[in-house]
């Protein structure tokens, strides 16, 4: 029993970075109608600038937080100026291969600056394990901050899209750009904020990433980034709670199915979930069901 | 408008495609003249300035796996650097270069040709068991001659032109069953291993085989994939219910010291391979972590006899980092490689396959010390036959243990 | 999410010469460079690339059925690829030294890699095909990356008492002497190489022929007309799942067939994921799009270019990597985006080359 309440904590926690890797996705998706596939590699990125910050200019811990997602933020915003902008207008696939363009040189340019060697992410987070039944369960510090951290963000992005003008701006956007814009709705600007919001999630779940499992490397944001898209999918691609929600599912999925199935195909296993998921309803967990216009 | 950008992508495949051709073409002509021109001045003088050897090498320097290429290359120049400054082989210079495989078959045979292409006549590589395999097999029909550093597999000295310096991976398997069978480290024994990698299951098969003959029990087996090797907190804990005293880790250091460090106060004792050969210079690891870990390595970056400090030293120099094995492996390969040449008394103005065959007659009867062992020498397979030295972290750094 | 202008306005004859002129390109290639390798002027590197640019030539007329006809995303095609690898692989290590003829033995590995393939892409086109958009993508690209973790676990092996399979290793499988042929992430080593460059160009000739013709006839006009509109063509009494899963199937099918001459090329065969996992996928996609998403010869020109380009960047040696991201943000710029494009062709104007804005 405590070991399967051991399983599924690491699995929430796993989860939660997931989450909020996916938030960034599925806000991008929900406005620019594109497959960020470089958003893994902005993670990467946060990782590095908050590693620097920290071990090679000596910053403090939330001075290098925010300095890292200060640079994911005007990363995010650039790459949006210069390699998707310019294609707003052209057919969604077209961008998904700048972004697979973006993608590859996020990777290698990091490979030449900061080498191949991985890196051992010191903690960003200062708390002790928590010992609980007598010491049959450890939580440690990590999973506690990871968890507690997803939730805080999903609350605060949910009550910004809907309390606040930009938020709305973002939901108008999401929904119908034509009509947003001749609402008066700059469209431009609000593109970018949500790069800029989505590239500031993703240093913090690179940080968090990291923090709970600590090498860095120019190619750690690869998988995580599949996966947390993989999430967004399976909440429903565009739907914040839906993110959230199917970011956790596949932390515990993977887990849980390591645990007890076999940890060799435990992929095989989440991905067949995923495909189980979308069968039954097509468009995720939360998604919202397209209308067919005739 | 999808007309004329097929008109021009049509232009710029065929210029494409000639440029290759020609690019090949005066590639060629230009060594024939170098051949032409060396034959003659061999007959007149005997060492031509220009006459040099080149030797060639490869791994992954992009990519996942780009950290174990790297090294491999590094190592190899290295070497061949130093052989530079002591007057070459046989008293020619030695030219060197590399080439990216991306860890990937196609592209490896695809940067063999390349190195062929600029007139390789000896290949110290590659780097991964994969494409050692694929590029082997193309090599057997020019007869050059590889030694692999580090790739491990089986299969990757089946060709009778490939060599290597490095264990093949049953062998590690087994001896490191026998090591803690016969040194009483625990009955008990977990293995986490990497199920999508060649050489991580080739250790795993040939240990969890010889296990049983060391009076050794398997209590857990668990693996991890290549899609999913940052969470381990699973793997361990299954370790934990096990009852396993001596987790065995047959992978490299780069996920290790994520194990390691999701490990913390479980109270294993581990055990690793040769691949774990640079937890400790992993920056900013807690080497605290690692205290205790045993290895089974030939080669060790602190061992303080002089030709590992030399080699330490001098890669640190030019490379700003502390080297791997795999560095090490390919220093190794280069310095075999010029001992066979010396010991044939090869000249760089013979064919390829000249030198390739006797370079594979000189290997039956080599021995050689280095830094990855001593007394090194090799089979009709080309598998070598040296000593692993055990190794164990104490306080933060390598101790060898009898 | 996918748009293509339709190309129904072009008359019967003007297809019928589009078509010769791709057929016509490929065979003039090929008869270049036939004779450049006979007068021995072409470099090792361009003679290893042969068989590979055909592959990847096979695998992006592949996969333009599906996004381009179809109106399908697939991430997933590696798979496929992967599916007729292993099948094909397995077949021609079985029959190695059964003094089978190699030109037989190949002939039947090229369609058991098809007809594996062309089963799982049924198999898998059946539920898939009932998702849209990002969300079928994303189901091949599941589908891709279970075959490939599959692949990566599975131990087959044969001896006297036959078949063995097994999912955890080489040990399980029980064997009684024989040999093992796929041994779980070690793969299988020893394919014999059977590709070469003339079965590469008649395989992507014959996958050509189908695929062309396919789009000129009844069914694929069917097909194309639930890609355009789904509704309409359902009103007008298509059967949409049977159009779709035909697309699907033949295209998993070619997509086999790449897999076949993939394993022949290599000596040793692994479930990598840079071979067989998404990235590979997303590479075939990039030639699709690149050479024009429903233009089967642009694809073949982009994947023969894409293949190209790193390799003829290896001489910038650490940062050919960077340039080709680079150089693939640049020419999906160049090709798509809009301001580009109206500065391209003003600049055409200037240069006097006509231009009849008919077609953008």
């Amino acid at each position: 029993m405590m070991s399967f309440i051991s399983y599924l904590l690491s699995g929430i926690s796993l989860g939660s970075v997931y989450s909020i890797i996916a938030l960034g996705y599925t806000m991008v998706y929900g406005i620019a109608k594109m497959l960020n596939f470089a958003h893994g590699d902005i993670l990467m990125v946060g990782g590095y600038a908050a590693f620097l910050a920290l071990n090679s200019m000596g910053l403090s811990m939330p001075v290098s937080v925010v300095l890292s997602m200060v640079v994911c933020t005007v990363l995010g915003i650039v790459i949006e100026r210069v390699a998707y902008k310019p294609l707003r207008q052209a057919n969604s696939l077209n961008v998904l291969i700048t972004a697979i363009g973006v993608s590859y040189l996020l990777q290698n340019l990091a490979l030449l600056l900061f080498g191949a060697n991985p890196k051992s992410f010191s903690s960003f987070v200062p708390l002790e394990p928590v010992k609980l039944a007598g010491g049959a369960l450890t939580i440690s510090g990590e999973t506690i901050v990871t968890i507690l951290a997803c939730i805080i963000i999903v609350f605060g992005l949910v009550t910004f899209i809907n309390k606040t003008k930009a938020g709305q701006a973002m939901l108008a956007v999401s929904e119908d750009r034509g009509a947003a814009t001749l609402m008066g709705v700059d469209v431009n600007k609000t593109i970018s904020l949500t790069f800029a919001i989505g590239s500031a999630l993703a240093a913090i779940g690179g940080i968090l990433l990291c923090s709970a499992y600590p090498t860095l490397t120019p190619t750690t944001g690869a998988m995580p980034g599949i996966k947390a898209f993989v999430a967004a999918v399976l909440g429903g691609i565009g739907s914040v709670p839906g993110a959230f929600l199917g970011g956790i599912i596949l932390g515990i999925l993977e887990n849980l199915s390591k645990a007890y199935i076999s940890s060799k195909l435990s992929d095989a296993i989440v991905f067949s979930v995923l495909i189980v998921v979308l069968l039954v309803k097509p468009t995720g967990i939360l998604g919202k069901k397209i209308m067919e216009k005739v | 408008m999808k007309k004329l950008l097929s008109v021009v992508l049509a232009t710029s495949m065929v210029t494409a495609l000639t440029a290759c051709g020609s690019s090949g073409t005066t590639a060629a002509t230009t060594t024939a003249a170098a051949a032409g021109s060396a034959g003659e001045s061999t007959e007149t003088a005997a060492a031509s300035g220009d006459l040099t050897w080149k030797i060639g090498s490869q791994g992954p320097l992009t990519g996942g796996a780009a950290v174990y290429g790297l090294a491999v290359t590094n190592g190899a120049e290295l070497a061949i650097k130093e052989i530079n400054e002591n007057g070459g082989i046989n008293g020619y210079k030695v030219e060197y270069k590399k080439a990216d495989d991306e860890h990937d078959q196609e592209k490896a045979v695809n940067a063999y040709n390349s190195l062929k292409d600029w007139g390789m006549q000896v290949f110290v590589g590659p780097t991964t068991s994969a494409p050692t395999i694929a590029v082997g097999t193309e090599a057997e029909n020019d007869n050059m001659f590889i030694i692999t550093p580090s790739g491990s597999a089986v299969d990757c000295t089946n060709p009778k032109n490939v060599y290597r310096v490095c264990f093949s991976d049953p062998a590690q398997g087994t001896k490191s069953a026998e090591y803690i069978g016969k040194h009483k480290l625990a009955t008990k024994v977990g293995i986490i291993y990497d199920s999508s990698d060649v050489y991580s299951s080739g250790i795993h098969d040939a240990f969890v085989q010889e296990a049983p003959k060391e009076g050794l029990e398997v209590v857990a087996d668990e693996q991890f994939t290549a899609d999913s090797k940052t969470d381990f907190s699973t793997q361990l804990g299954k370790m934990k219910d096990s009852g396993a005293e001596l987790v065995f880790l047959p992978f490299y250091y780069t996920e290790a010291a994520l194990v390691l460090t999701q490990a913390k106060g479980m109270g294993f004792k581990f055990f690793g391979c040769d691949g774990m050969d640079g937890i400790l210079s992993v920056e900013n690891f807690d080497t605290s972590l690692a205290e205790g870990l045993m290895l089974l390595t030939p080669f060790a970056a602190d061992a303080t006899d002089d030709a590992t400090v030399n080699f330490v030293k001098k890669y640190k120099e030019a490379y700003n980092e502390t080297p791997i094995q795999f560095a090490a492996d390919a220093y190794d390969g280069v310095y075999i490689v010029k001992k066979a040449i010396e010991a044939a008394g090869l000249k760089p103005d013979q064919s390829v396959s000249d030198i390739g065959t006797a370079i594979e007659e000189q290997m039956a009867s080599l021995t050689y010390d280095g830094l990855t062992g001593s007394g090194m020498k090799w089979d009709a397979k080309g598998d070598v036959d040296k000593e692993p030295k055990a190794v164990v972290i104490k306080d933060g750094a390598y101790t060898a243990v009898e | 999410m996918i748009q293509m202008k339709p190309k129904m306005s072009s008359s019967k004859s003007k297809t019928f010469r589009d078509n010769l002129i791709t057929y016509g390109m490929i065979v003039v290639v090929y008869v270049i460079v036939e004779l450049f390798l006979k007068s021995g002027n072409v470099s090792s590197l361009m003679k290893g690339l042969l068989v590979p640019l055909t592959i990847y030539s096979i695998m992006a007329v592949s996969l333009n059925l599906v996004v381009g006809i179809s109106g399908e995303l697939s991430l997933g095609h590696a798979g496929f690829m992967c599916v007729g690898a292993f099948a094909s692989a397995t077949w021609s290590m079985l029959m190695k030294n059964s003094g089978i003829p190699a030109g037989i033995s190949f002939t039947i590995a090229i369609i058991i890699g098809a007809l594996c393939a062309a089963f799982f892409g049924f198999l898998i086109g059946i539920p898939v095909l009932r998702l849209k958009g990002d969300y079928l993508a994303i189901v091949t690209l599941a589908f891709g990356e279970i075959i490939k973790n599959l692949i990566n676990a599975l131990y087959f092996g044969v001896d006297a008492n036959g078949a063995h399979f097994s999912l955890k290793d080489s040990m399980d499988l029980g064997m009684d002497g024989g040999t093992v042929i796929i041994k779980g992430a070690q793969g299988i080593t020893g394919t014999p190489k059977m590709s070469n460059f003339t079965v590469g160009i008649v395989l992507l000739l014959i996958a050509l022929f189908v695929v062309l013709n396919l789009m000129n006839s009844r069914t694929g006009r069917a097909i194309m007309a639930i890609r355009d509109n789904r509704i309409a063509a359902e009103s007008i009494g298509l059967n949409i799942t049977k159009y779709k899963l035909l697309a699907f199937t033949l295209s998993a099918a070619i997509a086999g067939v790449g897999g076949v001459l993939y394993a022949h090329n290599l000596s040793s065969l692994q479930a990598l994921p840079k071979n067989f996992g998404y990235n590979q996928s997303i590479m075939i996609l990039v030639f699709v799009v690149m050479g024009g998403i429903g233009n089967i010869r642009g694809s073949v020109i982009s994947a023969v270019i894409l293949t190209l380009l790193p390799e003829v960047l290896r001489n910038l040696n650490d940062y050919r990597m960077l340039i080709y991201a680079v150089i693939l943000i640049m020419m999906m710029l160049f090709t798509s985006a809009p301001a580009l494009i109206s500065f391209r062709e003003r600049v055409l104007m200037k240069f006097g080359m006509q231009k009849n804005g008919k077609e953008k």
